[in-house]
């Protein structure tokens, strides 16, 4: 099928202003966004910039604004995407070139929330820390996330105030508070309740709708808020 | 560190220079316990520095799925030396059994070690690290499949990636991120010692020279050599490359794996975990071919022998509709074990497919997977510069780039997890031991102006072929004619093709003249690696007159000891560009090579 691609570009080094580019290209309907993008960087116009490396939806490095929602490329197929596709980069972010987005800021927040296990005490045995799988399920869900960015970038509450931690950090804060092998839950927690931390939260929900993984980001920032309450009455 | 101003159009900007202890090049699972161990052993004012293209949780470490081999023997009895039997018969007997056995012993203490720096293990009821079957591994020395593969659900990788980097985070390690490697530092005067590398700040096109007592490769396969592949689109071959162009060698190119079950047309991975799990595959009769070609271990043999099954039952006109695929079937696996064990397997048939797991058969074919072969290392991580066993001073490197070898000519599945873990482990801890006596490392001024040269140059071309018009004629050119199945006529015209193709891509054309992240003079780079990779893989598997593992000749059908018990070596003379072929013997120290059944 023939797919019309819109794509936001702007190389500050030669460009004012962003502005749209209209590309034509020929598609299966089981091929992804990322493959037609790849079609015009390789064979049309060799400048388009964006990042993607695993191509199948595990590396996260691909998140972009697809027909206005945030997706990764490689996982939008066009029979989904319509004949006529719109790609931007992810807002809220500075854009350094076409897709390609700045994430900087993104990556200092994550570290924000001290993303590790923190534990230095081995069982006695040698062997593993036993933990129950009722236990190991507590994080499951939050252990899922590829860092893409999509949540944060999503989060109207990250686009008016640029120090709110943004949904990401909360989750992957969350999957060591609700770890049951952590040590360092308290100061955690205390990250997490200050005033750029899980307060901002105005469950909007677009994080979770944004979420390739299909995380329950919201339901994580609510059982941290709850985890920060526990901790004041006790 | 200070950007400057952008250069002035088609040039880049003059090289910068950061000095560290060690440098540690690509973040995956071998590269970030390599700097993790360093930083532990050396403590926090030790400049550790991992330079990655990407971002590090990017890694293609990230992609492996089903799980990682240790006989820890929590859901049944297990050994170790078992492992170790399975490993040397799943690689064709090629295995060096001394590195395998390493492998094999140290898994228990590195899966164990992995669980305390907080990997997600999916557990048993008592709160043990869970274990499942996988294909290969067995218990008895080849009585029947074993549980031996610990997991973090249908993506361990994932776990281990996320895992590694969270506690270089901790150490403090120096990340320097999307900054492409592109020479080692070998200055003349170091006698042979290699002394940093040299690399592209992606960001700006600034080249950097990274000076380093010690350097690491970590920088995983070459699988986009190949047409249909599970790789990532980074994964070039750059690690193997470098080397190589210094006249340095790579051992047992010609040995490289193609997973039985990738998606159709796709290439991506279905892990080994749904067959484990109790999925098989059926061809286009309906028929449970496996049943013929491995009565033992039916589905769950070695993916050298399944893929070749597949092959053949294609060949044979038994694909589905005559076509180039055979069907997985999980339906009966129910939505419990698809749902909780292999979420991310049902998710990507969903996803790409439209089809439903529980009801739906699913097409796939044999992928371009992982290469066995790569730099030659010692069991410590050590580059070797010759059959004699010579350590190249100052590099190190594991995981998929380089060869140790434990996987022989067909690599188990789970142990290419393994590997990076045991090996990038035991490289961290040998460098850090052999730092205090290094010396402070030399600059290679004319690596670095050649460096500058040839990216210069680059930039500069005002015509010439796009790099994707010669890298798909390469893909298309290796996965046709020197793939699953190889004959002396196509490996010849595979050779003959290569050498033109890298004449071609000596007129390339880098349309984008910016120096703000230019990916298109990334992909002209990534080019000139692959072609190389390739080159290598060439001469290597058209030498061998044999069948053995990942390596199979029509012409030549049956494993050969006699002659080919031993591996291969291939380099590149620098100066006349020429090609040789050197080898070396296999370590046998328990196992004696038999005929391979499963």
């Amino acid at each position: 099928m023939d797919v019309t691609l819109r794509i936001r570009r702007y190389n500050p080094e030669s460009d004012i202003e962003p502005h749209w580019e209209q590309y034509e290209v020929q598609a299966e309907p089981t091929d992804r966004v990322l493959d037609l993008l790849h079609q015009v960087k390789w064979f049309q116009d060799g400048t388009l910039t964006f990042r993607r490396s695993c191509g199948h939806g595990v590396c996260g490095s691909d998140a972009m604004l697809i027909n206005g929602q945030n997706r990764l490329a490689c996982e939008f197929l066009i029979r989904d995407a319509g004949s006529t596709i719109t790609v931007e980069a992810m807002r809220g972010v500075p854009v350094i070139k076409d897709l390609l987005v700045d994430m900087d800021q993104f990556w200092e927040k994550y570290r924000q929330a001290m993303p590790f296990l923190v534990n230095d005490e081995i069982p006695e045995d040698g062997k593993e820390r036993r933990q129950s799988p009722e236990d190991r399920e507590r994080y499951e869900d939050t252990s899922r996330c590829i860092l893409c960015a999509a949540c944060t970038t999503s989060c109207p509450v990250f686009w008016t105030d640029e120090d709110y931690v943004g949904p990401a950090a909360i989750v992957n804060a969350h999957r060591f508070i609700v770890d049951s092998r952590d040590t360092a839950k308290e100061e955690r927690l205390q990250i997490m309740s200050d005033a750029d931390g899980v307060w901002r939260c105005r469950t909007v929900f677009n994080c979770v709708e944004a979420c390739p993984r299909g995380i329950n980001i919201t339901g994580a920032i609510l059982e941290v808020t709850q985890e920060i309450g526990k901790a004041a009455v006790s | 560190m200070t950007v400057v101003a952008p250069a002035r159009r088609g040039s880049i900007p003059p090289t910068r220079v950061v000095e560290l202890d060690a440098v540690v090049v690509g973040a995956g699972g071998a590269g970030l316990y390599a700097a993790l161990e360093l930083k532990q052993a050396l403590g926090p004012e030790a400049r550790i520095g991992v330079i990655s293209k990407l971002h590090p949780t990017r890694s293609h470490t990230g992609a492996a799925q089903g799980g990682v081999c240790a006989a820890l023997g929590n859901t049944e009895e297990d050994h170790w030396e078992w492992h170790w039997f399975d490993t040397v018969k799943g690689g064709d007997y090629l295995v060096d059994q001394d590195a395998a056995e390493v492998m094999c012993r140290d898994a228990v203490e590195t899966i164990i070690n992995l669980e305390h720096l907080g990997l997600p293990f999916s557990r048993t009821p008592d709160g043990l690290i869970d274990q499942r079957r996988f294909g290969g591994h067995t218990r008895n020395l080849g009585e029947g499949p074993v549980r031996r593969s610990c997991f973090a659900a249908d993506r361990t990788g994932h776990a281990i990636l996320q895992t590694l980097y969270q506690q270089c985070i901790r150490r403090e390690v120096v990340f320097f991120d999307e900054y492409q490697v592109l020479d080692l530092a070998m200055p003349a005067e170091a006698g042979g010692r290699v002394t940093g590398v040299i690399a592209l700040r992606i960001a700006t096109s600034e080249l950097y020279a990274f000076r380093a007592k010690a350097v690491m490769f970590a920088t995983g396969g070459y699988g986009k050599v190949f047409k249909v592949t599970s790789n990532a689109h980074t994964l070039t071959g750059d690690g193997m490359a470098i080397p190589y162009r210094r006249g340095l060698p790579l051992e047992d190119m010609e040995f490289f794996q193609f997973h039985p079950t990738g998606m159709y047309k796709l290439g991506f991975l279905l892990s080994e975990a749904m067959r484990g799990e109790g999925g098989f595959m059926v061809n286009g009769e309906g028929e449970r071919f496996m049943e013929r070609y491995a009565p033992t271990m039916k589905d769950l043999a070695s993916r050298d022998v399944v893929s070749r099954s597949i092959y053949l039952e294609i060949a044979a006109g038994r694909g589905i509709g005559g076509k180039d695929y055979v069907h997985l079937d999980v339906r009966h696996l129910g939505a419990e074990v698809l749902d909780t064990k292999l979420p991310d397997m049902s998710g990507f048939i969903r996803t790409y497919f439209g089809l439903e797991p529980l009801t739906d058969l699913v097409p796939i074919q044999p992928t371009a997977h992982y290469a066995m072969g790569g730099i030659p290392t010692d069991i410590d991580g050590r580059a070797l510069a010759d059959e004699t066993r010579t350590v190249v001073p100052g590099l190190y490197a594991a995981g998929e780039v380089a060869c140790v070898s434990v996987h022989g000519a067909n690599r188990l599945g789970t142990n290419s997890l393994l590997d990076i873990l045991v090996f990038g482990r035991r490289a961290g801890i040998r460098m850090a031991e052999e730092l205090a006596a290094a010396p402070e490392p030399v600059a290679d001024l004319d690596a670095e102006d050649a460096v500058q040269a040839s990216v210069g140059a680059l930039m500069r071309t005002t015509e010439g072929e796009r790099p994707a018009v010669i890298r798909t004629e390469l893909q298309e050119l290796m996965f046709t004619k020197c793939g699953v199945y190889r004959t002396e006529a196509l490996l010849t015209e595979c050779r003959d093709e290569v050498a033109r193709l890298r004449a071609r891509a000596t007129n390339l054309l880098v349309e984008d003249r910016g120096c703000r992240y230019n990916t298109d003079l990334g992909d002209a780079l990534e080019l000139g690696f692959l072609l190389d990779c390739a080159e290598a893989t060439v001469a290597s598997a058209l030498a061998r007159t044999e069948t053995r593992g990942g390596h199979a000749r029509e012409d030549y059908p049956d494993r050969d000891d006699a002659n080919w018990l031993r591996h291969t070596l291939v380099s590149r003379d620098p100066v006349s560009g020429e090609t040789s072929l050197r080898y070396k013997p296999v370590t046998i120290t328990e196992f004696q090579p038999k005929p391979r059944t499963y």
